[in-house]
């Protein structure tokens, strides 16, 4: 093992870490656990609340997507002298801008129109 | 005249003359994250159209008529499954194996196959039953977010034949190695997509 861990930080200078046989193998369990608990979630209704089985499976989601971050995509603060996770941030920041923008401004936007509608027909 | 060429010569230089060494490629992976990182932003604009329309059904089907989660189940076994066995590749790849390596990227490559297979079912089902792009704004977005994934994964399956054929002829050399570790990141970060793909638009579609 240690033999092996030596191998991949003589590549890790050039680019990105390649990780190890148990890394790869934490990941690949923690993401099978992580993606059946939600699918079970759904598939059989084990919480009457359906807004709270939404919630929950966003946050095994959002669990998974680390869990993938960090296992597979070897993401660290120090890889590329921590440029690729100054990248990350930025991008992560204009998707959640993105997401939760159009989807609050187009809500309202329905919830403002309906009402609307309904009057438009009603007119003679 | 002889004025201005002293001048033009003593000219205050304010950038480096000489560039320090770059051994080659060695930007390449951090250009490589970047251009992920721009990927990412055109699946969350498809992700937010689909949040936006995917309720309008225009009294056309709703995800509960179309969607079958077994199938979907499967699906994200297939692309977790190769995720691992191209882990596996970049591990074999590491040890300079060129034989394991190629058999693992071959496995990964048909992993994907099958991920394409079943999805192009699914769509084929779905068209069969009349629920094309064109019926409601709710199929237009859905169409829309899954076809960019699945032709991510056509691709990523183009890429890593291309990369066989690199490796059988000239083994795993440097820059090879640099053409795998980028494919490699390219194709977990479409698992990475995949999961919000799986977890919003179908496990939710299902809740609604």
């Amino acid at each position: 093992m240690s033999a092996h861990d030596h191998t991949d930080h003589s590549h890790a200078h050039g680019g990105a870490a390649h990780g190890s046989f148990r890394g790869y193998l934490i990941g690949f369990i923690l993401s099978v656990i992580l993606t059946a608990i939600p699918f079970w979630l759904v598939m059989s209704g084990a919480i009457d609340n359906k807004q709270a089985t939404a919630i929950v499976i966003m946050a095994f989601a959002v669990v998974q997507i680390v869990v993938h971050m960090v296992f597979f995509l070897h993401m660290n603060t120090a890889s590329e002298g921590g440029w690729s996770m100054l990248a990350l941030i930025f991008t992560l920041i204009l998707v959640v801008i993105v997401l939760t923008g159009s989807l609050w401004v187009m809500y309202h936007l329905n919830a403002n129109m309906m009402p609307g509608l309904h009057d438009m027909r009603e007119m003679p | 005249m002889a004025s201005t060429a002293t001048m033009a010569g003593t000219e205050p230089v304010f950038h480096l003359e000489e560039e320090h060494a770059h051994a080659e490629g060695s930007s390449t992976m951090l250009g490589f994250w970047l251009y992920l990182m721009s990927d990412c932003l055109i699946f969350a604009m498809l992700f937010a159209a689909y949040g936006v329309l995917g309720g309008n059904y225009a009294a056309g089907p709703a995800p509960k008529d179309l969607f079958d989660l077994d199938l979907v189940a499967v699906n994200t076994t297939m692309l977790l499954l190769s995720s691992i066995t191209y882990g596996f590749a970049m591990l074999t790849m590491d040890k300079g194996r060129v034989a394991a390596t190629q058999a693992w990227l071959a496995v990964t490559g048909l992993f994907g196959l099958a991920f394409l297979s079943i999805e192009l079912y699914e769509f084929a089902h779905m068209i069969h039953e009349g629920a094309t792009p064109q019926r409601s704004a709710f199929l237009s977005s859905f169409f829309t977010l899954v076809g960019t994934h699945g032709l991510h994964v056509t691709f990523g399956i183009v890429w890593m034949v291309t990369l066989m054929t690199q490796v059988a002829r000239f083994g795993l050399t440097e820059a090879n190695r640099r053409r795998l570790m980028c494919l490699s990141m390219f194709w977990h970060f479409l698992d990475v997509v995949w999961i919000g793909v799986f977890t919003f638009v179908y496990l939710m579609g299902m809740l609604r």
